[in-house]
């Protein structure tokens, strides 16, 4: 077992190009066991968080990467000037709508937002979020959509399992028209979804 | 009666955002839509959107015309013993569901730590590597491509079994099989995706999938010019 096996891991992390992942760094460093990899990752995933310093180790898109913590985004914007290209909320209802229900072809992505979405889908493709998966064998041969790698990168996800659970729409208007009374308690709640998680 | 006052900032993108907000201004419940006046309502924006020479999609008109067989359905009486029937308004509940749950999960998405906006990686230089000329590489041809094709079939047993047990992969799944690889690696070449151990069908459903991929601009086909091997890139 090679000794200074984290601060190798570290130096990987630390030059690689996109998030990388324990099979790579296992092909990498010629090893036939990934265990001592995962631990090394958990272990300097804790030394950052113990230190609390500018970065942290980020499992994404099936692999670890070290990013910056968003306390700091002030700043970096001050010293980079990233690309403001914001997604608008049309685009992003398209991606998420991909996202939850691929493979998807766009009549059914159309149909759930009742509106042409060709436009926004070729916007997504050039931005590497969405691809084509193939062709439906149905009339018209229709494209098939799903997200990518970028995707899962951009939006800070493990992997799809790693999406937040759609949260059931029960607070639309009020649903009590007539009576003042206490809420129905058959109204599911759903504690707040947007909580990030600590690994 | 109250004449329907339509606020000007309020522009919708489509009829999904129009029913919405007509339910919620309404405070109406979704899963109890009063169809009568939100058909109403729905219509009369329709007509304020013609006379104000909005141009304005037909999605507009298919959906005042699925809300006013709505109302009509609901306006049948229901005769006893008849199977039962489901609510006519659940034609537009559910789809309205699906969307206000696809808009949860989209700003669910955007409140996340987002690469470039709340959280950033380092940029390693793009130019690093650079290709020496000897490795030069050029885009194949559908010529290069055929011949590659003949030399993986001519290396194939001249057995003329058919097995029948066997699972036919189709070209759809090979595309999308190959995608995963090419996720992962960025290319690869010809050869290999071509296993020793493939049958011709196999092989045929590979090359129709590459053929397909160009065709849907997936990948793109170069071919070194001294080693004369060709590999796939992903787009």
């Amino acid at each position: 077992m090679m000794k200074d096996l984290k601060n190798i891991i570290e130096s990987l992390l630390f030059i690689a190009d996109g998030p990388l992942t324990v099979e790579r760094i296992k092909n990498v460093l010629h090893l036939s066991d990934a265990t001592e990899i995962r631990n090394m990752l958990k272990a300097l995933s804790e030394e950052y968080e113990a230190r609390g310093g500018g970065f942290f180790l980020r499992e994404v898109a099936g692999g670890y990467q070290l990013r910056t913590r968003p306390e700091y985004t002030e700043f970096i914007k001050r010293l980079i000037q990233p690309n403001p290209q914001r997604l608008s909320k049309a685009a992003l209802e398209t991606l998420a709508i991909i996202a939850y229900k691929q493979p998807v072809i766009r009549s059914d992505i159309e149909q759930i937002r009742g509106v042409d979405c060709g436009g926004i889908i070729r916007m997504l493709l050039d931005r590497k979020l969405v691809r084509v998966l193939g062709r439906k064998e149905i009339p018209g041969r229709p494209l098939i959509y799903a997200t990518t790698r970028h995707f899962l990168e951009v939006f800070d996800l493990k992997d799809l399992k790693d999406l937040p659970t759609p949260k059931e729409i029960e607070d639309l208007g009020d649903s009590q028209t007539e009576t003042s009374g206490p809420p129905p308690s058959s109204i599911p709640e759903e504690s707040a979804g947007s909580e990030e998680k600590k690994s | 009666m109250e004449p329907y006052k339509i606020k000007l900032d309020n522009i919708f993108e489509g009829p999904m955002d129009l029913l919405i907000h007509l339910i919620k201004k309404n405070e109406v419940d979704i899963y109890d839509i009063p169809i009568a006046l939100i058909t109403d309502q729905f219509l009369e924006y329709i007509g304020w959107m013609k006379s104000m020479n909005f141009d304005f999609a037909g999605e507009f008109l298919v959906m005042a015309a699925t809300l006013t067989h709505i109302k009509s359905r609901m306006l049948l009486p229901v005769h006893e013993g008849e199977a039962e029937e489901e609510d006519p308004r659940l034609e537009i509940t559910r789809p309205l569901l699906e969307y206000l749950q696809m808009k949860s999960a989209a700003e669910s998405l955007v409140q996340r730590n987002l690469l470039g906006e709340n959280t950033f990686v380092r940029n390693p230089p793009r130019e690093a590597i650079r290709i020496a000329p000897e490795d030069e590489i050029i885009r194949a041809g559908l010529f290069e491509l055929i011949d590659a094709f003949q030399k993986i079939l001519e290396k194939l047993p001249t057995e003329h079994r058919v097995d029948l047990t066997a699972d036919r992969i189709s070209v759809k799944d090979r595309i999308s099989e190959i995608v995963d690889i090419l996720e992962v690696r960025g290319s690869v070449t010809f050869g290999e995706l071509f296993s020793s151990d493939a049958d011709k069908n196999e092989i045929i459903v590979t090359f129709l999938a590459l053929l397909e991929m160009v065709k849907l601009s997936l990948i793109r086909i170069m071919q070194h010019v001294q080693l004369g091997i060709i590999r796939l890139f992903y787009l």
